[in-house]
């Protein structure tokens, strides 16, 4: 029936250079919206194979006249197959913008469409919303806002239990909230949030999925964190994101993938994150990184990165919690394994997505900067050359070992010697401030910390490297201080 | 970057850590000209920091990235064309070429249905409440002292003395459209009963046999005929004005002198039908009275 083809375009009808000219386009364009803070994607459900089915009839512009005697036929044919394929044909039609266009302007047409979606023809149901699924897919707002009269419904009908008929209802929900903040001021007090706490109960992958969307979309919006996220957070729903997170054989990843965009939003919102741990999320998401990495071992399974990139942000920024330090003991997050699972990661991000390196290293920071233990364990399981090689990535990484050698001989001492000295020295023949700047903290902490690692310093031809920093002008202070600790002691 | 080969065995290994180096700091590190201070760090939802990922899910959203996890894990579901069945719902013939276009038509018309009127809810929320509306004598008893009509909005506890107030309640505070098709007002006319199914089907019993179908004998006496009229009459099928349910024909809302809003037709859905030889559609007692 109406099972989403996802995967892009088909190679049939477009080369490769074109699906990449494509991505590119597509990519600068999303660029551009995320700066203006105008970040909006839809999702289109559509069956290709029930399309191919209706025998390859191209989506038509219809007229006025057209358009009435579909929805006629529709509403008060004699015949059940007429009344669908009436609709059918409309909603064939719809997927052309100058048809949408025509339809609304039409008296009546909504008024109409509404009643087919709550007659109680099944089949017209469901294809009333599927026409209804075209307009909130609809780049123009006029369009789109024409739904509003369903969305009543549309809540309704989530607490049904035709699966098919569901997913359908929440991408058609998800597109229309996404459209503007009208559209959300009318669905909040209709009870959009109590009604998906109720629908996220139900056992299907599809409706869970669709779910997932629907609400990121929801907490996306630009008043989310004053007008949506309370209301989310005081219902049942942080609960069974949560539960839909675990790691295990019910783990379902697309359904994983949404909701863990969803606690991101929530989470990068700051409205209430300690509610959230209290509720277990630093345990669940420290489990899931684990399943994650062991899943990058396994399979070169597309799309893990896309999980990987809301975990990682929503552990990284749970860390900076309060509550997160009352609850360290118990949890996951003193175990080595954290550790572990993360530069399994970062090695398959370096391959699949370089430019989340960055994200997967402040995780690295935020464990590793008031923790001892994870100190160690980098210490411990050898990390330290995996990491010196991300070096040309980020200067967290110096960061990172900054907050290792900071806490004390000990560390220092397993810090050296090593190819530690050498990164330095080529750090210190960049010209970017912020990274010579960092490379000079790490020195002195070395040197104050580590006998032996003045001279090892100046034998490698240390005095020089410094020597080029001497001018400038954020440099020179810790310049001069590490030429007398050098030469001095 | 080259991995420690046995961090993979630890990953799969048990849970837990190596026993934390002793931390002993100098109070020399980190002052002046030095300034280093392990930091945690955060970043607010709208921050540069995040503009590659929230590229990367939305590209995947718009599907110009390939779908998350291979065949095996995205649950789909075939559309199976099969020989044409039969609806097997008492009542419903409706036929079907295809399992999801059933799977549908069963939750929408046979899943929620009210075991006394035979109407069908979307959902059993709608239905529960229906029931204890329309058909719990006892709701209408409380109802007369206290706030008994529930907002149909899950998640608001509000109550209302009478549908009309709930009605209110949920254009004004929750922007439904007035004309909601699943909150009609229930046409009050004395108590409605529970009735044997069965015996109400057919169009030619009696009196008599009605009253050993009733499960309540009526607290009214007289009001047998009522229930009776009520029974048969509107009430019996999904019509005009108080059904609170799916609709059957949805026809084109018509100026009405009263100007109540009729949005329904009398007419019985033809997925209805009531077995050999029963005449489609009820003769009701509203209407007979007119014919005579």
């Amino acid at each position: 029936m109406w099972s989403r083809q996802r995967g892009g375009l088909k190679p049939l009808r477009c080369g490769v250079e074109q699906l990449r000219c494509r991505r590119r386009e597509r990519e600068a364009a999303l660029r551009k919206a995320r700066r203006e803070q105008q970040l909006v994607s839809k999702r289109l459900l559509r069956d290709e194979a029930l399309e191919e089915a209706e025998e390859g009839c191209v989506a038509m512009i219809f007229g006025e006249a057209e358009i009435q005697q579909f929805l006629r036929l529709a509403q008060r044919g004699t015949e059940e197959k007429e009344r669908e394929g009436a609709l059918v044909s409309l909603r064939r039609g719809l997927q052309c913008p100058e048809t949408q266009q025509t339809f609304i302007r039409l008296e009546g047409s909504i008024r109409t469409l509404v009643g087919l979606l709550t007659s109680n023809q099944a089949l017209l149901q469901l294809e009333a919303a599927r026409c209804l699924h075209e307009l909130s897919h609809s780049e123009q707002s006029a369009v789109v806002e024409a739904c509003l009269p369903a969305t009543s419904y549309l809540l309704t009908y989530l607490s049904g239990h035709s699966s098919d008929f569901i997913e359908l209802c929440l991408y058609t929900l998800g597109n229309l909230i996404v459209e503007s903040e009208a559209v959300r001021r009318q669905l909040l007090p209709q009870g959009i949030v109590p009604a998906l706490a109720a629908c996220i109960q139900s056992p299907h992958l599809t409706v869970l999925e669709a779910l997932g969307y629907a609400l990121s979309q929801l907490l996306q919006a630009k008043e989310a964190p004053e007008k949506i996220i309370p209301s989310v957070l005081g219902s049942t729903l942080p609960q069974h994101m949560l539960q839909l997170l675990q790691p295990g054989p019910k783990l379902n990843l697309g359904v994983a993938v949404e909701f863990a965009w969803c606690l991101h939003y929530i989470i990068c919102s700051q409205v209430n994150n300690a509610l959230l741990i209290t509720q277990g999320a630093l345990s669940t998401l420290g489990l899931l990184l684990l399943d994650l990495a062991g899943a990058v071992q396994r399979t070169e399974d597309a799309g893990l990165e896309l999980l990987a990139c809301p975990v990682l942000r929503c552990l990284s920024n749970l860390l900076t919690e309060a509550a997160a330090e009352a609850v360290g003991g118990q949890l996951q997050l003193r175990d080595e394994r954290v550790v572990a699972a993360l530069f399994i990661l970062l090695q398959f991000l370096l391959q699949k997505q370089p430019s989340l390196l960055p994200e997967g290293l402040w995780l690295l920071n935020n464990l590793t900067a008031n923790s001892p233990s994870f100190c160690t364990s980098l210490l411990s399981l050898d990390l330290i050359e995996p990491l010196l090689h991300l070096l040309s990535v980020s200067n967290v990484v110096l960061t990172v070992l900054c907050n290792v050698a900071e806490k004390g001989p000990a560390y220092c001492q397993r810090l050296w010697p090593g190819p530690l000295l050498s990164s330095l020295l080529d750090t210190l023949a960049f010209s970017d401030t912020e990274v010579v700047g960092q490379s000079l903290e790490l020195l002195q902490l070395l040197f104050l910390y580590q006998p032996g690692a003045a001279q090892a310093f100046l034998q490698q031809s240390g005095l020089q490297a410094l020597q080029r920093h001497e001018e400038v002008a954020q440099l020179q202070d810790r310049v001069h201080a590490l030429q007398q600790t050098a030469l001095h002691g | 970057m080259q991995l420690p080969p046995a961090l993979h065995a630890r990953l799969a290994g048990a849970p837990g850590s190596a026993e934390p180096l002793p931390v002993e700091r100098d109070p020399a590190a980190g002052t002046t000209p030095f300034s280093f201070a392990p930091r945690l760090v955060r970043f607010p939802r709208e921050h540069d920091f995040f503009e590659d990922g929230d590229v990367q899910r939305h590209l995947y959203l718009q599907d110009v990235l390939t779908q998350v996890g291979g065949a095996p894990e995205r649950p789909r579901r075939p559309s199976a064309r099969v020989p044409e069945f039969t609806c097997q719902v008492a009542g419903c013939c409706q036929v079907f070429d295809a399992l999801e276009d059933y799977e549908h038509h069963y939750h929408a018309l046979h899943r929620n249905v009210c075991s006394f009127c035979k109407r069908a809810f979307p959902s059993g929320h709608l239905l529960d409440t229906h029931i204890l509306e329309w058909h719990d004598s006892l709701f209408q008893i409380l109802a007369e002292r206290q706030d008994m009509y529930q907002c149909l909005v899950e998640g608001c506890t509000e109550k209302f003395r009478t549908s009309r107030d709930r009605k209110e309640h949920l254009v004004m505070r929750h922007l439904y459209p007035a004309d909601f098709r699943f909150d009609k007002p229930r046409r009050s006319r004395g108590q409605d009963f529970a009735v044997d199914s069965r015996i109400i089907w057919r169009t030619d019993f009696s009196m008599g046999d009605f009253y050993k179908a009733l499960s309540i004998s009526p607290a009214v006496p007289g009001a047998a005929e009522q229930v009776l009229a009520e029974a048969l009459g509107d009430d019996r099928a999904p019509s005009e004005g108080d059904a609170m349910e799916v609709c059957s024909e949805h026809v084109e809302p018509s100026p009405e002198p009263a100007g109540e809003r009729r949005a329904y037709s009398h007419r019985i859905p033809s997925t209805i039908c009531f077995g050999q030889g029963a005449s489609r559609g009820f003769k009701s007692a509203k209407k007979r009275n007119k014919h005579q």
